[in-house]
Order: structure tokens, then C-alpha cells, then sequence
């Protein structure tokens, strides 16, 4: 593939690269073989080199088909500043008014970097270990290296490739074997106008040994507007029947972009349950990729995206069926408002050998508004005996008889709107049974709900 | 209180009604008994507001005021209330809590101070003790997964809580055992009062036994061809609908 003039974004991107490499090569401690350091450097470079040659997707490409990055690519990013800025009187108020909800034991990330200030490591339960990316980089370079190995060949994924090259900072987080955390755990990724649009690049990471329990909220928000780009790569490493119920809630600024690679691999009996809230930014895309590689893994992935005002959010599914007795159950909710797009692709695989396995999706979608636009794709390959597999993905309106019937009790047309779509959204909530996490999900949900410009319109008065 | 004039009404460009003229006085019951395609379930729904309805000609009145002109929420808050024959299955929308957002949408309207979580489960709990009405009911989701009987006494619960002025029953007894009919009728026996008028549309002169009309329409090919009192229901399933299209055929014809 041919590289044409990098474009504005590659270029700041690839400065930002040359940048880091430098620091990391000055940073190098004594203490530690200096190959870790060069194996550290060898691979951001490799990454680096991909990413610059294969360019951002376009269009043209099948994974990148409804989501074009043309806007993107004109737009130059500045890298994180080196510490976290200190906040102005300004920014602390808005970022106490973003946190304010929030339990306070959590671990908060401004602006691409982990605020100490922000967060609470207070009452971490024991067998939990969390580390920051950041230190991972300086303490042990050869083991971030290999996580942060990447496919080096494939010209779709830039983003990661990206990731890889300029990662520096992000939560790790290590159960052992066998524990059980029951207090849900709290992780804030916060974007804060800081007099730049600037590019960050996360690196997380969450390795649950056998048998271990763990659940935890990804909360991805914003402390007032802005238009930084986040780019985040999560990887999940389940042992035998370990449990991991995780869910996202992404507020982000209307102006935001964000870019996000989720990489899960769970072994025998694991069992992944996952909801995702997509509710904000303007340009938001999920790659939820998730491989079922033990016999009788488990994947349970739910998720709402709110395609309102000019949001455009486009998530993609790729489950692979790796083992027998392996089963995934996926229910997404779309809406589409205003002039927002709201795009879908479930993809799943079973493959040859994962006899007996169980694959169910389910892709329903409300369009509201004439401008708005939804595309649903649900892909189901089988290369296996004895699967049961069921998909279904559709776009509708309203239900008119049920609008009427609220109506007809008294519920203005506005009221009657929300209710039907709030009741519509809320389904995929229903997978997560921790009670106290329902209903802060709930709330976001609702509170968005409350703040959108769509109840009422798109459907006709008489 | 309820004034139709010469309604003329047409669904998907097929007329249905086709002048028809009722007048109900306050506190009265009045059936309207009519055979299949008469046009009853048009007449609830049109009263009501339902989309689709066009009507070209006629009028309705409803306590001084033009119906038509008003959105199905504005009627609703004015009094008027329909019990669906097919009442509608909402997933997701709790039920208790979509009865009170109506009820505080419609008091809101009026100009009245909301119902509070406290003061409106004492009303529910009040109106389900009288209606012998499963607790349970309250905590699922609109209609969904209801017996047919339960989902006609939940449109008679919601009668109960709203307080219409204007009560319209579209063949609530369809579908429903002796048993389920005598519970309904019983419910709204329990809601006549001299400030409340009843239309109950319903093609069997069984409901009537349990509920008492004081005036009985038969409407027939879009409009009323005979009114008298309860024995008219009587005589109708003495001789079925056949005996009324003779008996008015020739005349009706202008």
C-alpha cells in the first residue's frame, strides 16, 4: 500500500512519536539491562513504522466503511502535557462538578495522565494489584514491551499501532488467583480544556487469575468542552473461571474524539460480562474484540449507543468462538436522532472445533429523526458442528399504537417519547445485577435522556 | 355533557361512520351494541384522539368544548378516558410508575399540585383493595405478560386512579369468563356516579346484565338505528343484530 503525503494528524502523531522516543532513551534506568530498554524502543519504533505507512483507515476499507476519519485526519493534536497540570481555580470547579457523582474511592486519569490528587488507592482490597502503565514503562520495559506487541502488518489498524508507539500511561490491574472483590472499583478517564486539542494514548490492562472475581466501572468524561482525541487500548486476560463484570459509561464531550480497541481473551469457564453506554463524544468507535478460548467460556456484552445531535458512533463487534460449549450473548440498542449515526457490526466467528456452542445477538435500533441514519450488520460465520446461533438486527420507529396508549392517559407527546425511549434503551441494563452499579448506570443513562434535544421530535403531532 | 352530531368518519379512505348523533347527559350510561364492522371500535378510538381518523364531516362536544380539536393527552386531561379493547403492551415502562406520570401529567394540565410517590401508593393501594386487583400487577411492565382478564382490569384500575368524567369502555367484555366479567362490571359499577357518564361499546348483550345502561344505541353501518332503554339489549339477543338491519333497512335508507 502506498503511502501518500501524511496526512496533518499522522504527522502530528508521528512527531509526537519522535518526541517520546527520546525521552524514553534519556529515561533508561541503570539499574536495569539496557536491552529491556532497547526492547521497549525497538517495539514502539516497529509500531511507529506501521502506523506511518499504512496511513488512517478510509472508506475504502470493509472495517472502516461507515465511519470516515477525513475531518480527523485535517486536525493537528499536541501530545499530553508532561505533568499533570496543575488546575486553575477554573478547572478544579469543573472538575469537582464532574467528579461529584462518583464514589470517592476511584482512580482518575486527566488529560492522558493518572491525577494523584483526583484519586482514592484508599481501601483497595487486598489480592488486588493495581499499577499505572506509566510505571510498568520505567520499572519493567521489557514486560510493557511485550504487551504492547502489536499486529504490525494489518493496515486497518492505525489507531492501535498508534497506541503502541505513544502509550504512556493508563491502570493495570492484576487479581490473584482465587479472590473475590466485591466493592465495585471505579476508573475516571477525564478530558479538561486545557488551551490545546491534544491526542492521548492509553494503555490498559486487566489480568484476572483463576477463579478471581472482580467488577468495575470505566467511567470516560468530560469536565466541561472539549475536542482532545482519546485513543485506548484495553486488553483482558481471564484464567479459568474467573469472572470480570466491567461497564463503560462514555460521556465524553460533544467535541471529543474517541478511538478505542478492546482486546479480551478468556480461558476455560471465564466468564466476561460487559455493558457498554455509549453516550457522548462526537466521533466515538469501539472495536470489541473477544476470544472464547477455553472450553464453556462465557461472554455476556450488552450496550446502548445514543446517536444524537451529530454524534457518530460506530461500534464492532468480533467474537471468535475458539473452544467447545463456548456461548455469547450480545444486546445492542441504537438510537438515532437529530443528525447522529449510530453504526453496528456483530460480528462472530465459530470456529472449526467449537462444537456446541451458543451464539445469540440481538441489534434493535429507534430512529427518530429523518437526518439521522443507522447501519446495522450482523455477521455470523459457523465452521463448527451441533451450534445453536441466533441473530436478528432491526431499525424501526416508535411503536405508534404505544404512543398513542400513553397519550391517551395523559402524557404529553414530549413525555410520552422519552418514556418509550428510555424503556427502549434501558434493556441492555438488565445484564448487570450489582445493584448499587445499576442504578448509577441508570442515572447516567436517564440524566442523558433528560438533557437530549430529541424527546418529542421526529414524531408527527396529529 | 357528550354531544355527537352527524359524525362522518373515514379510515384509510373507506368511510365508517356515516352520521352518526348521541347525546349523553351527565352520570348516564349508555351502550352502544352494534354487529361486527358497525363501527364501534372507530367511535372509541376517534373520541379518544387516535391518529388515521379522518373525520370530514360532524361534530363532537364534550362539556361545552370542541373534542376534536384537542390533542388525545388534552382530552385525556379534560376527562376522557378509553378502555382499550387491545390495551397495549409496553416494554420496560413500569407500570405504578407510568400510572402516576400520567396521573400528574394530566392534574399538571388542570393546574392541580402533583401526586407524590407517598400519596400516590395510598391512592393505588386503595383503588387495588376495592378492585381485588393482584399487587403484583403494579410492579411489571405495562400490560406485559398479562392474562387477557388482567389486562382489562388493569385499563379498570386505571380508571379507578384517573377519575375520567367520561368514561369509554371499547368491548372490555371481549375475551373475558363469567368470572373476569363480573369482576370488571363490578369495578365499574363501583365508579358510576352522578358527575360520571359511561359509552360502553360491546357486541354482547351479556355485559349489560352486570352493567345497567339507561339508554341502549344500536349502530349499525356507521350509524345509530335504534335507541331505547335496557330491554332493547334484550330484545337484540332475543333476535340477534339481523332483526334490527330488517326492521330499519327500508326507512334508513335517506
Amino acid at each position: 500500500m502506498s503511502t501518500a503525503t501524511a496526512s496533518p494528524l499522522v504527522e502530528a502523531l508521528d512527531a509526537q512519536a519522535v518526541a517520546l522516543a527520546r525521552a524514553e532513551a534519556g529515561r533508561s534506568p541503570a539499574s536495569l539491562p539496557s536491552s529491556a530498554g532497547e526492547a521497549l524502543a525497538a517495539m514502539r519504533a516497529a509500531a511507529r513504522e506501521a502506523a506511518r505507512r499504512h496511513g488512517l483507515p478510509t472508506t475504502r476499507q470493509e472495517r472502516w466503511r461507515h465511519t470516515s476519519l477525513r475531518a480527523l485526519a485535517a486536525r493537528r493534536f499536541e501530545a499530553s502535557a508532561s505533568e499533570a497540570a496543575s488546575p486553575d481555580a477554573a478547572n478544579a470547579s469543573a472538575l469537582a462538578a464532574a467528579l461529584a457523582h462518583l464514589p470517592a474511592s476511584r482512580l482518575v486519569i486527566v488529560n492522558g495522565r493518572f491525577a494523584p490528587a483526583l484519586s482514592s488507592l484508599q481501601g483497595l482490597p487486598e489480592g488486588l494489584r493495581l499499577r499505572l502503565f506509566s510505571d510498568v514503562l520505567r520499572d519493567a520495559p521489557a514486560e510493557a514491551a511485550a504487551w504492547l506487541a502489536t499486529d504490525t502488518a494489518r493496515s486497518d489498524a492505525a489507531f492501535p499501532q498508534w497506541n503502541a508507539a505513544l502509550a504512556e500511561d493508563g491502570f493495570v490491574l492484576d487479581v490473584d488467583a482465587g479472590v473475590r472483590i466485591a466493592t465495585p472499583l471505579h476508573l475516571v478517564v477525564l478530558g479538561i480544556e486545557d488551551g490545546a486539542d491534544r491526542a492521548f494514548h492509553l494503555r490498559h490492562r486487566i489480568a484476572l487469575g483463576a477463579g478471581a472475581e472482580l467488577t468495575l466501572t470505566t467511567h470516560q468524561l468530560a469536565a466541561g468542552a472539549h475536542r482532545h482525541l482519546l485513543n485506548t487500548v484495553l486488553q483482558i486476560e481471564l484464567g479459568e473461571g474467573a469472572m470480570l463484570t466491567q461497564a463503560r459509561v462514555q460521556r465524553e464531550s460533544d467535541g471529543a474524539t474517541l478511538l478505542q480497541r478492546t482486546v479480551a481473551t478468556l480461558g476455560a469457564k471465564a466468564h466476561y460480562r460487559r455493558l457498554d453506554l455509549e453516550l457522548g463524544g462526537a466521533l466515538s468507535r469501539h472495536e470489541l474484540d473477544v476470544r472464547l478460548a477455553g472450553d464453556g467460556a462465557v461472554l455476556e456484552a450488552n450496550g446502548v449507543l445514543l446517536a444524537d445531535g451529530r454524534r457518530h458512533l460506530d461500534t464492532r463487534l468480533g467474537i471468535e468462538h475458539l473452544a467447545r460449549d463456548t456461548r455469547c450473548e450480545l444486546v445492542w440498542r441504537g438510537l438515532g436522532a437529530g443528525r447522529g449515526r449510530a453504526v453496528f457490526h456483530g460480528g462472530i466467528l465459530i470456529a472449526e472445533g467449537a462444537d456446541g456452542s451458543n451464539a445469540s445477538l440481538s441489534n434493535k435500533n429507534l430512529l427518530l429523526d429523518d437526518g439521522a441514519e443507522i447501519d446495522t450488520q450482523p455477521v455470523l460465520v459457523i465452521h463448527a458442528d451441533d451450534v445453536q446461533a441466533a441473530h436478528g438486527a432491526t431499525v424501526g420507529r416508535l411503536d405508534e399504537a404505544a404512543l398513542f396508549y400513553l397519550r391517551a392517559r395523559g402524557l404529553p407527546l414530549a413525555e410520552a417519547t422519552a418514556m418509550l425511549t428510555a424503556a427502549f434503551l434501558r434493556e441492555p441494563l438488565a445484564l448487570i445485577d450489582h445493584e448499587a452499579l445499576v442504578s448509577t448506570l441508570m442515572a447516567s443513562l436517564e440524566l442523558r435522556l433528560a438533557a437530549s434535544s430529541f424527546a418529542g421530535g421526529g414524531v408527527s403531532s396529529r | 355533557m357528550l354531544k355527537i352530531d352527524n359524525l362522518h368518519v373515514r379510515v384509510g379512505g373507506k368511510a365508517i361512520l356515516k352520521g352518526l348523533s348521541l347525546e349523553v347527559a351527565p352520570g348516564q350510561v349508555h351502550a352502544i351494541m352494534g354487529p361486527n364492522g358497525a363501527g364501534k371500535s372507530t367511535l372509541g378510538h376517534v373520541l379518544a384522539g387516535r391518529e388515521g381518523f379522518d373525520v370530514t364531516e360532524g361534530s363532537v362536544t364534550y362539556q361545552g368544548k370542541d373534542l376534536l380539536a384537542l390533542e388525545p393527552e388534552e382530552r385525556a386531561a379534560e376527562g376522557v378516558f378509553l378502555a382499550f379493547q387491545y390495551p397495549v403492551e409496553i416494554p420496560g415502562v413500569n407500570n405504578t410508575y407510568f400510572l402516576r406520570a400520567a396521573l400528574n401529567a394530566q392534574r399538571k394540565h388542570r393546574g392541580e399540585p402533583e401526586v407524590d410517590s407517598m400519596g400516590f401508593l395510598k391512592l393505588v393501594r386503595q383503588k387495588l383493595s376495592v378492585l381485588h386487583i393482584k399487587d403484583e400487577l403494579l410492579n411489571r411492565a405495562v400490560n406485559v405478560g398479562f392474562s387477557g382478564g388482567e389486562k382489562k382490569r388493569n385499563e379498570i384500575f386505571q380508571l379507578a386512579v384517573l377519575e375520567p368524567t367520561l368514561a369509554i369502555l371499547d368491548e372490555t367484555d371481549s375475551g373475558l369468563d363469567i368470572d373476569a366479567l363480573k369482576l370488571v362490571a363490578e369495578g365499574v359499577n363501583l365508579m358510576r356516579s352522578p358527575e360520571r357518564s359511561f359509552l360502553v361499546i360491546t357486541h354482547y348483550q351479556r355485559l349489560l346484565d352486570y352493567i345497567q345502561p339507561d339508554v341502549v344505541h344500536v349502530l349499525a353501518e356507521g350509524r345509530i338505528v335504534e335507541s331505547g332503554g335496557p330491554e332493547l339489549a334484550h330484545e337484540l339477543e332475543a333476535h340477534g343484530y339481523r332483526w334490527v338491519k330488517d326492521r330499519i333497512a327500508p326507512g334508513a335508507a335517506a
